[in-house]
């Protein structure tokens, strides 16, 4: 498989899908944005029955997305999901792409428009290591963000506490909240000490 | 030939070899979208591969505007009569004949075997010509479903098309939507936009304003309208192609230099008439108003007020739509119109806009990313296939 549709970070065991597939109801409709092979989904459809769409941009992806018996539509998220219609979806995912998307805000706002809940994960720049590098007087590199800064398609980094505070100005609920580290959930100062956020989050009004 | 276990053993792609088209006859009558009835009639067809004893992986295959039944291999006396999707079917090609069963249809109204204008009207003993019936879309998928029943296939693996094709793909999942698992939908759209209405209309002109054309009763002038074909097939291979191909095909290159005459001196200008003049060579020119009318009359949601959704709503099978991101006559807008539809009513869809630079026709060229979509398609399908014989 050609490196084309590695997802903007790089992990190798995605321990982060047991914990979203905690979030998705058996049964539910879900959308994933920047869904790479699909195996986010796959593993949703075997763990709770979930059925829906994968967007991915590359067509290495989608090969992968459709060996993988996911469906899979080949599109740009920069361009919206002017797809699909209102609330079509139980549950949209955004994991670990964030972080590489232009208009971010409109894209999480849409999530919210086609779907009842977003899940959203990120890698935490705020992880010490990052904080430690930056020190140093050096752009961070990472297993979570492998990239150097001539060569990243990361552009939109932020912090837990940053997205603490966004989801919060924007009037948005959060339901749920894990910080990871090492695949293992870090209470203690999580933005310090947690490699991977997820989020589970509504409309503050529904 | 090589035989289908050489290339299962040697992975390699083949061609499914000498192939002999077949004909079958229809005696119950057909019914017609235009009030019309044909008492009987005749689909000239191929087939590929070996049907399988659960009769679970038949694929057919609708050909577009000019294509014919001859998808794949070549005739025994004709060895340069290569089919016209040869680089898609055969063994080890990504619709692969060693494991599935492929058949290929001549639609009603063309003019390759299948009843239509040059073939004899039962009632008079004289070719049909002019008097043949317009058929549409849907008449075409009643035909085939009719060869699908003599066929002994009471459901495909799937129906695939191109273009005019995957329309036929569409109208199959709508009419018999217990009749396929799966259909691909490539380079198409679900109607013409009046752009594609207009460029029609003029390459009919052509034709009908050929003095040869004689009302379409030519043939008992022992003449054809040439001329107009000619000139549709100039025009409609210019929207086959995109136009940075031709640019970089042609560009401005001449032949002789410039003689300030109107004979051929750019390169395009040769290449355009070469074109026409094989196709007024083969084609028929009633066939091709009537296909190109099948093509303009095509909208399954005009029944639904335009609502393409509620059109789609009958529809069970799992989809593959692909697009190409240069073909300016079936963009990628109306594939995704499509991909929309089918995601309003909740239907498995995949969709893969191919970056390629031919055109409308790059649904002909063995472009790698197309066809590895293709390939990895069918494999789930042929997974699926082993799974449930496996089961049951």
């Amino acid at each position: 498989m050609s490196n084309d549709f590695k997802n903007a970070t790089t992990t190798k065991v995605r321990s982060d899908f047991s914990l979203i597939a905690d979030w998705v109801m058996p049964g539910a409709r879900v959308l994933d944005l920047g869904c790479s092979d699909g195996n986010l989904l796959a593993y949703l459809r075997r763990s709770r029955q979930a059925t829906g769409y994968g967007i991915e941009i590359s067509i290495e992806g989608v090969k992968a997305s459709i060996a993988n018996r996911v469906n899979v539509l080949q599109r740009d998220l920069e361009g919206g999901l002017a797809d699909f219609s209102d609330g079509s979806f139980d549950c949209v995912i955004l994991s670990q792409t964030l972080q590489a998307m232009h208009r971010l805000e409109a894209l999480i706002e849409s999530m919210l428009r086609v779907g009842r809940e977003a899940i959203v994960t990120f890698p935490n720049f705020g992880h010490w290591s990052h904080r430690w590098q930056i020190l140093r007087g050096r752009m961070p590199v990472s297993e979570s963000l492998p990239y150097q800064w001539y060569n990243t398609p990361n552009i939109h980094l932020c912090t837990v506490q940053d997205f603490d505070y966004f989801l919060t100005k924007r009037g948005y609920r959060i339901l749920a909240r894990q910080v990871l580290a090492d695949d293992e959930p870090v209470t203690f100062l999580p933005n310090v000490f947690g490699q991977l956020a997820l989020y589970r989050f509504k409309k503050g009004d529904s | 030939m090589v035989s289908p276990l050489a290339t299962r053993m040697d992975g390699v792609a083949h061609s499914v070899g000498a192939v002999t088209p077949q004909c079958a006859r229809f005696t119950t009558p057909l019914p017609l979208a235009c009030s019309a009835t044909l008492d009987s009639f005749e689909l000239a067809y191929e087939t590929y591969g070996t049907l399988n004893s659960e009769r679970s992986n038949a694929v057919l295959i609708c050909h577009a505007l000019n294509a014919s039944h001859h998808v794949a291999g070549y005739y025994e006396d004709e060895p340069d009569n290569v089919g016209w999707w040869d680089n898609m079917v055969g063994p080890g090609k990504p619709l692969d004949t060693t494991r599935f069963f492929v058949v290929s249809v001549n639609n009603l109204g063309s003019c390759f075997g299948s009843s239509g204008p040059v073939s004899i009207n039962p009632a008079t003993g004289q070719p049909w010509g002019a008097d043949f019936p317009l058929v549409t879309v849907e008449d075409w998928v009643d035909a085939q479903a009719r060869l699908a029943d003599y066929l002994g296939v009471s459901r495909w693996a799937a129906v695939m098309g191109g273009s005019l094709g995957g329309m036929q793909t569409l109208c199959w999942a709508i009419r018999y939507p217990m009749r396929l698992m799966h259909g691909l939908v490539i380079a198409s759209a679900p109607k013409l936009s009046a752009e594609n209405i207009a460029f029609n209309e003029v390459a009919r002109q052509a034709i009908l304003s050929d003095p040869d054309f004689f009302d379409g009763h030519y043939a008992r002038y022992d003449t054809r309208p040439r001329r107009g074909l000619r000139v549709a097939r100039m025009l409609g291979h210019i929207t086959y192609l995109s136009g940075e191909q031709m640019e970089e095909k042609f560009g401005r290159q001449l032949r002789e230099g410039l003689k300030f005459s109107f004979a051929p001196e750019f390169q395009i200008e040769s290449y355009l008439r070469h074109q026409g003049e094989k196709f007024a060579g083969y084609f028929d020119a009633n066939t091709y108003l009537r296909i190109t009318k099948a093509l303009d009359y095509f909208d399954p949601a005009a029944a639904h007020n335009g609502d393409l959704t509620k059109a789609m709503e009958d529809a069970r099978c799992a989809f593959l739509v692909i697009s190409f991101t240069t073909d300016w006559r079936f963009p990628s807008e109306r594939s995704r119109e499509i991909v929309r539809a089918l995601i309003d009513n909740r239907r498995d869809v995949s969709y893969a806009e191919i970056d390629a630079p031919n055109g409308h026709d790059a649904f002909l060229h063995d472009d790698v990313q197309y066809h590895a979509t293709v390939r990895t398609y069918y494999d789930r399908i042929a997974a699926d296939l082993s799974e449930r014989e496996a089961t049951s």
